[in-house]
């Protein structure tokens, strides 16, 4: 046990540390670049290079601050950012021999609310931060983070709801074993997956939601006045959040550590027995859990992880920031309602499919008829998102057309009202 | 007095989509992501070639025997619009004038070339290099020996094959 613990947590730990050296490769592969590659092979010990700057730069602690709260944020944005993975199961279970072990930390039976419970916390020492700097900067960071991960809480905990209402269970290990048994739940509940992705992206504060942090508008917000260590226990705590949130998408959604056409993987626990799959008239297939098949399973886990924490830097260095208010509008405007109707229709279809008396489980049906739903809500959010009804902007080069025109006006030096009133007028 | 006004009409908000302009921006950071072509020069490894005419620190140069080709004449600290060059002549028994000290302090040297243009025996050029970091300051002032040893190609004030550098 605390093998396995102390292993997952150091793994995550490094997986952290190269978060941010692929956050940088990939910005400047997506820049034309090349990046870091000098520290060792391809700059692999980058990380430790900038672990060690980190730990021997000076520390300041800013003379007006509230010094317990300064030195309390920085460690409560980093614990619960790397607790949240103690319950995402991370390989199918490895027989050893004092038993067969489950890849995963804490096998909780309260699962997912323990995510939500403690993703909640993150908010707290952001805000904390930026109120404990006593700098009006900071102070507005941690204002616009709380008002938005309180704000994207909601539709990321909605989006959970059809989740939870098509597995029947909170445990994370179960989600995994129902998407085995049927299919991922990206695709029948593909508009919850939009969802909940947005708001991830909103909850771990990643552009284009980076409000707190806002370079050209607050400095860097909520660790304006952090050096040094405190600093970077800032930086691995939003990308364990990161870290976290990838994780989570691909146990939620995208199966797991599942391998997808292939039942040989399939384990779980059911009344103490490890069972692959059930036959057609309702007998338990046992699973046979080897060495090779955790490795397998690992592998698929890390894959589809690896592949959301890419995707949240490609869209970190894709899309420019929105506005504190498009924000807001997103948020309370598009997703709560979105969610909510959202979870109404899930919830509908289910009761239906049961009536009728399809189970999730027992061949496509029931999985085919939930995407097609989906699929259509889907396409409903998408077309009426994309009429510039919540977000307007830049979006349209080509629409915009550029026209010069000449005023044969005389001017004066000392009459500015005029040269403001033509091009009013010209407008 | 005319005045040019740009005007840009902006799009309706109904005519704008928030969507396929993400995607189409996400497809071109792919784009970029994944093309191997990248525009990084590996600054120690790879070096710029230098243009023929770039001016960089002197260069001494020096006869077959390692007799510096300096004349003393005294035109060069003459010339210089830096001031930079401090030199004290001599003459041996055979009534040969040769430095005693020549110094150049690279901190004010401005890099002009013009000491090389007006050297009659060819003898101090300006170098193409530009690799001069060293750890005190007063290893910026190069003195004679230092002059003579510099390896580096000195600088091409024109091109043989087009003098009036056209």
């Amino acid at each position: 046990m605390v093998v396995k613990n102390v292993t997952i947590f150091t793994v995550v730990l490094l997986v952290v540390a190269y978060t941010t050296l692929a956050e940088r490769r990939v910005s400047a592969w997506i820049q034309d670049r090349r990046g870091p590659n000098r520290v060792g092979p391809f700059g692999l010990l980058q990380p430790i290079a900038d672990g060690i700057k980190n730990f021997v730069k000076e520390e300041t602690l800013p003379a007006t601050a509230s010094r317990f709260f300064f030195v309390l944020a920085p460690i409560l944005v980093l614990v619960p950012a790397l607790v949240t993975f103690a319950v995402i199961p991370i390989a199918a279970p490895l027989p050893t021999p004092v038993g067969v072990v489950d890849m995963i930390v804490a096998d909780v039976p309260i699962g997912i609310l323990y995510v939500l419970a403690l993703s909640s916390l993150a908010v707290f020492g952001i805000v904390l931060g930026g109120w404990a700097s006593n700098n009006k900067y900071a102070f507005l960071g941690g204002l616009r983070a709380s008002a938005q991960m309180v704000s994207y809480e909601v539709a990321l905990g909605l989006s959970l709801i059809a989740v939870l209402m098509l597995s029947g269970n909170v445990t994370l290990p179960h989600i995994v074993a129902q998407q085995q048994l049927g299919m991922w739940y990206a695709f029948p509940l593909s508009l919850a997956f939009i969802l909940f992705v947005i708001s991830a992206f909103a909850e771990t504060n990643r552009l284009p939601f980076d409000m707190p942090e806002a370079e050209s508008e607050l400095i860097t917000g909520y660790h304006t006045e952090y050096s040094a260590m405190k600093f970077s226990a800032f930086m691995i705590g939003e990308f364990g959040h990161m870290v976290t949130a990838s994780a989570l998408m691909a146990t939620l959604f995208l199966g797991g550590w599942d391998i997808p056409f292939w039942t040989g993987d399939n384990a779980f626990w059911l009344d103490g027995q490890l069972v692959q799959g059930f036959t057609a008239n309702g007998d338990v297939i046992l699973a046979t859990p080897t060495w090779w098949k955790t490795l397998l399973t690992f592998g698929s886990f890390s894959i589809k992880t690896s592949f959301f924490i890419v995707f949240f830097i490609w869209v970190r260095w894709t899309l420019p920031r929105f506005r504190y208010d498009q924000v807001m509008a997103l948020g309370w405007k598009v997703m709560l309602p979105t969610s909510l109707a959202y979870v109404m229709l899930i919830g509908g279809t289910i009761l239906f499919l049961e009536e009728i008396g399809m189970r999730w489980g027992e061949g496509y049906g029931y999985g085919l008829s939930l995407t097609a739903v989906s699929g259509a809500a889907t396409f409903a959010f998408m077309f009426l998102l994309d009429r510039g009804r919540t977000i307007t902007g830049a979006a349209a080069q080509r629409a915009q057309v550029v026209e010069i025109k000449t005023i044969t006006q005389p001017l004066t030096a000392g009459n500015p009202a005029s040269m403001a009133e033509s091009a009013t007028a010209g407008d | 007095m005319a005045i040019s006004v740009k005007i840009m009409h902006r799009p309706a908000p109904e005519t704008t989509s928030y969507l396929r302009a993400a995607l189409s921006g996400m497809a071109l950071t792919f784009k970029h992501m994944v093309n191997p072509v990248k525009i990084t020069q590996q600054y120690p490894e790879e070096q710029t070639e230098l243009h023929p005419r770039w001016r960089g620190t002197h260069v001494m140069e020096t006869h077959a025997d390692g007799r510096t080709k300096c004349v003393a004449c005294g035109l060069c600290p003459t010339v210089c619009p830096a001031n930079c060059i401090r030199l004290v002549g001599g003459e041996d028994e055979q009534g040969n004038r040769y430095p005693i000290v020549y110094e150049i302090d690279e901190f004010r040297c401005i890099f002009c070339g013009m000491c090389q243009e007006v050297c009659p025996v060819e003898a101090i050029h300006v170098g193409r290099h530009f690799e001069n970091a060293e750890y005190t300051r007063d290893r910026f002032i190069y003195d004679l020996d230092r002059l003579m040893e510099q390896d580096h190609p000195s600088t091409l004030l024109w091109d043989p094959s087009d003098p009036s550098s056209e």
